[in-house]
């Protein structure tokens, strides 16, 4: 199983991830070829049985719906690659 | 006998009784470290200042006349988990500068507990790899060789490091996390012991997320015994963790010496896979044995969707991680590569960031999820999950425990099986289904192939059952008598 190129450059821009054009056909064949192998799913009759996400027990606990934290904006922001005063910054987004 | 030659009770002994200080023990070790780390690459980062400063701290609380559980004792943590202060890489470029300015619920335990952190040990990418040639520091060496080659062979993964520097004497004990064979399968490799426990049993808080529904935190240590220490520290209740288990912490170090007398253990037929080589189907009738020896009954039982956990995890894992790992977006933390628009910005700086199999993992992940594909591939493996947990349930109502061998193989060398991807994967084809099923596994050395490589025994219990993992891995153990020692260890000959 090989997929498309544009098969490949799909995904990648919905994970956005850059991927070069030279890069294209080696995951179309590795891709391919996990996608071939976890396919083998399909063989089994799963008719009725129930998903499961995880394995918890239970519902997922809830807490208070209080304030627990804050006034860390310098923590918040100590690893920022880069920053303007208290933000972080990016590209202009809005013309 | 040198101050790294003992096990974590035995050095803990030692600083009981004033035999020696927490400060020679760590010098101990970081000279072990400095002299070994250039050739194994097990440490990412060496904390020696502060490892030292922390253990004349301990040394006073021991002059003090007051000790916890792991007071002046020298541990590596994996770089998975969130040091406050110290640089946390997850082996990834993208996260080559990242400093937390928090501490992980597990290592703020081990630390409560009286812990000295040498530093912070190598693994796989985001925890992904099963051979830990995948970092961005460089791969980790198994400190094993096969008898009369030089051919460097690897630890296992996603978490090299820690067994390999534990095999080799670096720390006493280390953590790891397991997400689908990482703690196993490396301690196997490495000649060592390690446990995954049930899941929910160690917070998640602060660990560096692959992929939520599996990870687990535990331990990796030279005895059975040593674990049940390290393992006491890291587990409990975290209200943090929204999947943390509230439900008290037993005696671990207790349980190892109970009898397994009458205990019955479940010998799975699906997993002698018809390519499995005859030194580990020995080794594995002999633990049968050995078990039998100890009082054990001795069942065959059936799990019958075992085949598929491997597919499943494949599947499932990297849709987790696809989904975990959108927070890597250049703007918050890690690493940025400019780009004139956001989307560019995004693209640049994950391409950059991440390496080939971690980008393979998020392709695979974002396509299963991705719509026209989710019925197909991510749903049908959520049903395949819930059946893999009743195939466990169903067996756990006849037994109370599993026995099987940890890995296919003993360690590969470096480079192989590094063509195909899916090859790769097959190395967790025994510790798989146990993460699908999020209860515990323990890993034992049961002894060495004909070339001189460890084997490792797994035995998989019900949730939160790591006690009789731990009887039942010291009647192992005691069996085996592992006493081998790889042939790169501090204090040998280089």
């Amino acid at each position: 199983m090989s997929l498309e190129p544009a098969t490949v450059r799909r995904i990648a821009k919905l994970a956005r991830l850059g991927i070069d054009d030279a890069e294209i056909a080696q995951l179309q064949v590795e891709l391919g070829g996990i996608l071939g192998w976890i396919e083998q799913l399909s063989e089994l009759d799963v008719e009725g049985v129930e998903p499961i996400s995880g394995v918890g027990q239970a519902a997922l606990r809830m807490r208070a719906d209080v304030v627990t934290d804050g006034a860390t904006r310098e923590a918040v922001l100590s690893n920022a690659p880069d920053r303007a005063g208290p933000f972080f910054s990016v590209p202009k987004v809005v013309e | 006998m040198m101050l790294t030659d003992l096990s974590l009770a035995g050095a803990l002994r030692g600083l009981e009784r004033r035999e020696f200080s927490s400060r020679e023990l760590t010098q101990a070790h970081l000279e072990a470290i400095e002299q070994l780390n250039p050739r194994l690459n097990a440490f990412i980062t060496v904390t020696g200042e502060q490892a030292l400063e922390a253990a004349e701290a301990a040394d006073r609380t021991r002059a003090g006349g007051e000790a916890a559980a792991l007071t002046g004792a020298p541990l590596g943590i994996k770089d998975l988990f969130c040091t406050e202060g110290v640089r946390t890489t997850a082996a990834s470029r993208i996260l080559q500068n990242f400093v937390p300015p928090y501490e992980s619920t597990v290592t703020a335990q081990l630390k409560r507990d009286g812990a000295v952190v040498l530093g912070k040990t190598n693994l796989d990418e985001f925890a992904m790899g099963s051979s830990n040639m995948n970092s961005a520091y460089g791969p980790v060496e198994n400190p094993w060789q096969r008898r009369g080659e030089v051919a460097r062979r690897v630890p296992g993964g996603a978490a090299g490091g820690p067994p390999a520097a534990v095999a080799a004497r670096l720390p006493r004990g280390a953590t790891g996390t397991d997400t689908g064979g990482s703690i196993r399968q490396p301690a196997s490799f490495c000649g060592i012991v390690g446990i995954k426990p049930t899941y929910g049993r160690c917070s998640r808080w602060g660990v560096v997320a692959f992929a939520s529904s599996l990870d687990q935190a535990g331990p990796l240590a030279r005895t059975v015994e040593d674990c049940a220490i390290l393992l006491g520290s890291m587990a409990g209740f975290d209200p943090k963790d929204s999947t943390s288990v509230d439900r008290p912490v037993p005696d671990y170090r207790a349980a190892c010496g109970c009898s397994v007398k009458g205990l019955r253990i479940g010998v799975p037929v699906e997993y002698r896979s018809p390519g499995m080589s005859a030194e580990i189907e020995a080794l594995w009738r002999q633990g049968v044995d050995w078990l039998r020896e100890a009082g054990c009954e001795i069942v065959d039982v059936s799990l019958p969707h075992t085949k598929y956990g491997l597919a499943t995890y494949y599947i499932v894992a990297p849709a987790e991680c696809s989904s975990n790992l959108a927070r890597y977006d250049g703007v918050r933390f890690g690493e940025r590569v400019e780009g004139e628009t956001l989307d560019a910005l995004y693209e640049r700086s994950r391409a950059a960031g991440f390496g080939p199999e971690v980008r393979r993992r998020i392709l695979i992940g974002t396509y299963v999820l991705s719509s026209g594909y989710y019925d197909a591939f991510y749903l049908r493996a959520q049903k395949v999950r819930s059946l893999i947990l009743r195939d466990f349930s169903e067996a756990f109502q006849r037994v109370d425990a599993l026995l099987t061998p940890t890995a296919p193989s003993a360690a590969f060398a470096q480079g192989e099986k590094m063509d195909d991807p899916v090859t790769m994967y097959l190395n967790d084809i025994f510790t798989v289904p146990a993460s699908m099923a999020g209860i515990p596994g323990l890993s034992v050395p049961g002894g060495l192939d004909e070339a001189g490589l460890p084997l490792g025994l797994q035995l998989l219990g019900r949730p939160f059952d790591e006690e009789s993992l731990f009887a039942l891995g010291s009647v192992l153990e005691k069996a085996a008598g592992f006493t081998h020692l790889p042939a790169v260890r501090a204090g040998a000959a280089s």
